[in-house]
């Protein structure tokens, strides 16, 4: 992983952007955000977050309705796209449909007045380096989806920018090419020491590729941190309940020290929590732990540990893990992961089992 | 025994195949040759018919050969070349006598002037006056009428003595027989036909060339506007098609006469002198002005269903390639919608052609297509032979444009909507 400065290493800056496009709703609402250079940054969020737009405006086909963009230290605000020098790789590949593979990778470099010679050097090495080689007399119609994406992602790279930008690349595609896909332009900008602003709203995908990721809601940044970070420590329930299954408990503080909280169930029972945007005694809030952090054998659990009381609902078997949705606290569903590991034990539906977990997989996030 | 043998087998092949495949399928082909079967018909009688008529009336006129029947066969027995003799004026004599009886003499004439014009009265008064025509005939003929003796004239009179003849074709290219049968071009003042062709096509090229000028801006925008906006400015170009014909036309001639709505604007706000007015109608100017606007249509529905399909991201994706706007377009834009001028432009220029109303209302003099002669022909002179060569070569010179479409661009590759 990259160490990142934001403040100092700014590629790609947004200072302050704002963007509207009727004049009243602001769909990025004074968005600040920092890109390191040879970062992978993934804009992450429902459809309507304002991500897309960010990337068309860093793309220069929106303009921002306030604020500043700046690229390698040039604000970018009035440059056309066209000279902006960034690559960009679409939802729908947007291959030239009359062209042939290798004169949609020509199309760039011609435009940039680039000799012939050159132009097939460069077409080559582009299509090897996504394993086409063989394709350039094929037209985008004749290939797969899989491929008409290498393709594209080709053409994205082959004037080498120093900024990719890319829209959903793998939505199209089946689960499995998809994750080949995503190895293969981890593996790519890896290679090529390339910045890229990835955008996306399937988290698995965010979670594998990325340095960072910009979660985003309601055209603002709701969490930007390392993958780990935002799946272990989010940082208010949107993120929690966005990314990464989770389980919600209500209930009130009923003590707080040291970032430490003790709250108290609807149903009576007390458990420990991390406080993360709980200040007070007496706040309500809503709890929030991971499936898989929650363990039902109490040799597992740590010393102290609050347990509580769950009556197993239903087992589903998912292969690697088993999923069981449990009655805990007033609610039927409380979920639970575990491993299928040699020996485990086969919970029934009807069985009464003791849960517990770390206050630290508790986090105790927005006031309600 | 055999075949039964086959029919059990769980798998058959080769004959026994082919004949259980068209068993099966059988049915459904007939039920569809039915379906079809009343319009098949309704075209056959309606339109391939007649056109096939008209064709084979372009090379066939039997108005001469069928009603002289006595010259049709000296012209038979006597090669080109020969000099009337006295067995021809007397078969000449004969002939005109049988027309006078037959009240025929009118038809024959007709067919002969075509080609030579004012002898139709050489016929009629000639078979008027055939009764008292004495032996030798190769004398008392020409006394009659010195004209019965021009030579140009027997040459036509041989031609006309068969019913099959290219001489209609030969007319509609300005083209005639000399006295000696030899092909020529016709004097200088009346070749009318082949100049009217030239100038048809041109004028159609040009109306083509400005629809698609016109109309590609207008189908590009319906294709990209918002739906609520597109289909407003889709019935503004609809608009034309559920208004009659005639009425449009007409309020051309309203707009564009010397006193009309333009010429006054331009008057009255000082842009032209009183004296100086434009003439827009009533000439070519006319023509072309009307023509676009009622052809307008055709050039952009078809651009208009090839263009909605683009999706904003191929111009996008350039633009981020490094192209200009003007690049992405021609680079990008432009030869994605090749299939969509291709058929509005073959859709247009092939109407245009073939106009006939426009130009007949507002095209005064210089603005008449070669359409309005073969109106002309049908309806005026009564020469549908004439009439049927010229649609001919006018169908024959489009379906050599459409050849060299298909081969320039590809006809598959054509998108009607």
């Amino acid at each position: 992983m990259l160490s990142v400065n934001p403040r100092t290493d700014g590629f790609v800056v947004f200072d302050h952007v704002q963007k509207t496009y009727n004049g009243e709703d602001l769909v990025v609402k004074d968005l600040d955000l920092s890109i390191a250079k040879g970062e992978f940054l993934t804009m992450l969020g429902p459809s309507g977050s304002g991500k897309t737009t960010c990337l068309m405006m860093l793309a220069g086909f929106e303009t921002a309705t306030k604020g500043e963009i700046f690229l390698d230290g040039q604000p970018i605000n009035s440059v056309p796209p066209h000279k902006r020098g960034i690559g960009m790789v679409f939802q729908n590949y947007a291959l030239f449909p009359h062209m042939s593979v290798g004169e949609n990778l020509s199309f760039p470099l011609e435009v940039r007045g680039m000799s012939k010679d050159a132009r097939e050097a460069k077409i080559m090495r582009a299509l090897d380096m996504v394993q086409m080689g063989k394709f350039a007399n094929r037209r985008p119609a004749q290939l797969s989806g899989g491929q008409q994406q290498r393709i594209a992602l080709a053409r994205a790279l082959v004037f080498d920018p120093a900024l990719v930008l890319m829209d959903e690349p793998l939505g199209a595609l089946d689960k499995q090419l998809r994750e080949h896909m995503q190895f293969e332009i981890k593996r790519l900008h890896d290679e090529l020491g390339i910045t890229v602003v990835y955008v996306t709203h399937d988290q698995g995908e965010a979670l594998t590729m990325s340095d960072r990721i910009a979660v985003f809601n309601d055209g603002r940044i709701q969490q930007i941190a390392p993958p780990a970070t935002l799946y272990e420590t989010p940082e208010n329930l949107f993120v929690a309940s966005f990314i990464g299954e989770n389980n919600r408990l209500e209930g009130k503080v009923e003590e707080i020290t040291d970032g430490r909280a003790l709250i108290r169930l609807t149903s009576g029972e007390v458990i420990a929590a991390t406080a993360v945007n709980v200040h007070r005694k007496g706040q309500r809030t809503v709890v929030s732990i991971r499936p898989e952090r929650i363990e039902f054998k109490p040799e597992m659990m740590s010393d102290g540990a609050h347990t509580l009381d769950a009556t197993v609902l239903e087992v589903v078997y998912m292969g690697d893990i088993l999923r069981a949705r449990l009655r805990v606290a007033g609610t039927d569903e409380f979920i639970m992961k575990y491993r299928n590991t040699i020996g485990q034990t086969r919970l029934e539906p009807g069985q009464t089992v003791r849960i517990g977990w770390h206050p630290a997989d508790a986090r105790a996030l927005d006031p309600i | 025994m055999t075949e039964q043998a086959a029919d059990r087998s769980p798998e058959i092949g080769g004959r026994a195949l082919k004949r259980a495949m068209a068993k099966a399928q059988g049915r459904a082909k007939r039920r569809a040759v039915l379906l079809v079967a009343p319009l098949l018909l309704f075209i056959l009688i309606t339109f391939v018919a007649p056109i096939g008529q008209m064709l084979f009336r372009s090379v066939h006129n039997d108005g001469f050969s069928a009603n002289m029947p006595a010259l049709a066969a000296w012209f038979a027995e006597n090669p080109e070349g020969t000099m009337p003799d006295e067995a021809a004026y007397a078969a000449l004599a004969t002939d005109l006598k049988m027309a006078r009886e037959n009240k025929t003499a009118g038809t024959v004439g007709t067919r002969i002037n075509y080609e030579i014009g004012g002898t139709r009265s050489l016929f009629t008064s000639g078979a008027r006056k055939a009764e008292d025509l004495k032996p030798p005939f190769a004398r008392s003929v020409p006394e009659m009428d010195e004209d019965w003796a021009d030579p140009q004239l027997w040459q036509v009179m041989r031609t006309a003595s068969s019913a099959y003849t290219a001489s209609f074709y030969l007319a509609a290219l300005d083209l005639t027989r000399d006295a000696d049968g030899h092909i020529v071009g016709v004097e200088e003042g009346r070749a009318v036909y082949v100049g009217l062709f030239f100038k048809t096509l041109w004028m159609s090229g040009l109306i083509t060339v400005l629809c698609l000028i016109l109309g590609y801006p207008v189908a590009h925008l319906l294709a990209t506007l918002p739906l609520a906006k597109s289909n407003l400015l889709m019935i503004l170009v609809l608009l034309p098609f559920w208004t009659s014909l005639l009425v449009r036309t007409t309020s051309w001639m309203v707009l564009l006469q010397e006193q009309g709505v333009i010429n006054n604007t331009l008057v009255a706000t000082g842009v032209l002198q009183d004296d100086n007015r434009l003439a827009m109608i009533y000439n070519q100017t006319g023509t072309i002005i009307a023509m676009v606007h009622i052809l307008l249509p055709f050039m952009i529905l078809p651009l208009y269903s090839v263009m909605r399909p683009i999706k904003p991201h191929y111009v996008r994706a350039a633009r981020s390639l490094g192209a200009t706007s003007w690049t992405a377009f021609r680079r990008v834009y432009l030869p994605q919608t090749v299939p969509g001028i291709g058929a509005g432009a073959l859709l247009v220029f092939i109407l245009a052609v073939g106009y006939y109303i426009t130009p007949a209302l507002v095209g005064g003099a210089s603005g008449q297509l070669i359409s309005n002669l073969i109106a002309y022909h049908m309806q005026d002179s009564l020469n549908w032979s004439m009439a049927a060569a010229l649609a001919a070569i006018l169908l024959a010179a489009v379906l050599v444009l459409y050849w060299l479409y298909d081969r320039l661009v590809g006809i598959d590759n054509l998108k009607l909507g």
